[in-house]
């Protein structure tokens, strides 16, 4: 959908954790310029990159990484409708340094300001590729820090069905990796060690807990990994310096197995719940192959078959393309906020 | 004359989450406000779950499914008798980034600062009167917990 036949260019800023970044996204779908900070080598004018977590980092970077995004869609601030920021959830000193850059840019060039959640954006990613989506969908949204299930029967007022009431999933995956002494990040680790695993060599715990709960535990499977490694009374070294690597690949595709059969199985709860059409998967755990696979098989065996879209590999991890990509809905439906907006940890 | 309150240490073993969740609660309602409270001890050992029972204790709403993990987020926060600041430190790799995530506007009166993976950071804290827990696995279930600094009149 166009405004009077416009193309509508959305700016977005998203610093939310460790990532600066920003974006140009033309009615939602095109992508003019995307930038994520840890993945590109800023000029070394504005200092290069230095990964680190911390508010001083995102100032340093808010600049550089803005203009580059506008240099690279090749346009000025006169051809941006609009500027989009991730204010909630994260953590408040990296999000207060997002926010007041996208509200000076808001005030000083004119444009209309939307805030969007970052969890909502991440679900948004896997509408990128998309034109249509049948609704009502249930969306997954997994990630290192976010292990979320939704109903969005309205896709702009996504409801939280459930939530990970101790690990996120892919901290889960990061913690497990490096029990196994795989290398960070954990995640694509023990994907890589798992293919020439057995997943059905150990049985690790499945925690579904109530019969009903679309909430997530993947606590007791990390324990339950970390015993496995340090010998049950968890007293001397560990044992993985002596294991094989067809035992660590075993480990790596066990613990896969077990975390994936969980997302899947509350995944299908949250189907039959909310009798969704559509599955969307986003966030940085919506990389793993298997999950992708598995959660595919189980859209298919739902009657009548469910439709499954994921956010492309590139859109999974935190980015400021989903952001823009969202803000555009709240655009064509004039969901603006005003200056005052401020950070939220929570939402 | 003025008694100073004498500061405490107990040595604590829970055989489940449940009965760490418990312990957590009984501390946290005796909570006053203004405590830095740093738990150390490796995977696995009951951090986020003594925290669960803390943030409960301290009137946290929907404590049991509210507070989780933040390995990666760095900062969760929640509201209760208290502003509750979840700190883990795991992810950092220098006391500048520690310092950075805004610690030093955490600390006031009316707020209680759990730091998971204190050990990382214990320079960074040198000038403050925490109070410390040490967390060990006993075995598959058990877990003990050792209070070091905690006020005398706390009863856990």
């Amino acid at each position: 959908m166009q405004k009077d036949g416009k193309q509508i260019n959305i700016l977005a800023i998203e610093t939310s954790c460790d990532e600066t970044a920003a974006a140009v996204v033309t009615n939602g779908k095109i992508i003019r310029s995307s930038i994520v900070s840890s993945q590109v080598k800023l000029h070394e004018a504005y200092g290069g990159v230095v990964p680190e977590i911390a508010s001083r980092a995102h100032i340093e970077k808010i600049y550089p990484v803005v203009q580059e995004v506008l240099n690279q869609a090749n346009m000025t601030k006169d051809e941006i409708d609009a500027i989009a920021i991730a204010n909630q959830p994260g953590l408040t000193v990296a999000l207060i340094v997002g926010v007041t850059a996208a509200k000076t840019l808001a005030f000083a060039w004119g444009k209309p300001l939307i805030a969007i959640n970052h969890i909502h954006a991440h679900m948004q990613a896997a509408l990128l590729e998309h034109h249509e989506i049948q609704l009502p969908a249930a969306a997954l949204v997994v990630s290192g820090g976010h292990t979320s299930i939704y109903d969005c029967h309205d896709p702009l007022a996504p409801k939280l069905l459930g939530h990970t009431i101790d690990d996120a999933a892919g901290e889960a995956f990061d913690k497990v990796a490096s029990m196994l002494k795989l290398p960070y990040p954990g995640g694509p680790s023990i994907e890589k060690a798992a293919k020439t695993g057995n997943g059905k060599a150990i049985r690790f715990p499945r925690t579904m807990l109530d019969k009903d709960s679309l909430n997530f535990s993947f606590s007791g499977i990390k324990t339950a990994v970390l015993y496995h490694c340090q010998g049950q009374d968890m007293k001397g070294q560990s044992l993985v310096d002596k294991m094989t690597s067809q035992q660590i690949a075993d480990i790596a595709a066990s613990f896969q197995a077990a975390v994936i059969e969980v997302l899947v199985k509350k995944t299908k709860r949250a189907v039959k719940k909310t009798n969704a059409k559509t599955v969307l998967l986003g966030g940085g755990v919506a990389a793993n192959s298997q999950l992708r696979q598995q959660l595919q098989q189980m859209c298919d065996n739902q009657k009548p078959a469910v439709k499954l879209l994921i956010a492309p590999k590139k859109y999974c991890t935190d980015n400021a393309v989903m952001v823009a990509s969202l803000a555009y809905y709240k655009y064509v439906k004039n969901m603006f906020a005003d200056l005052a907006l401020e950070p939220k940890a929570t939402g | 004359m003025t008694i100073l309150a004498v500061a405490m240490e107990f040595n604590i073993v829970t055989t489940s989450t449940a009965e760490t969740i418990e312990l957590g609660r009984k501390f946290g309602q005796q909570l006053k406000g203004g405590e830095i409270i740093c738990l150390i001890g490796t995977l696995g050992s009951g951090k986020t779950h003594l925290i669960k029972g803390i943030a409960d204790g301290a009137g946290a709403d929907k404590s049991e499914t509210n507070v989780n993990s933040p390995t990666f987020v760095l900062v969760n926060e929640y509201q209760g008798r208290f502003d509750i600041y979840h700190i883990d430190a795991y992810r950092f790799e220098s006391i500048e980034e520690f310092e950075q995530i805004g610690f030093d506007d955490f600390c006031y009166r009316n707020s209680v600062v759990l730091i998971e993976w204190a050990d990382k950071i214990m320079p960074a804290l040198n000038q403050q009167d925490c109070i410390v827990i040490k967390l060990e696995h006993k075995g598959q279930n058990e877990r003990s917990f050792h209070f070091k600094n905690i006020s005398s009149d706390i009863t856990l």
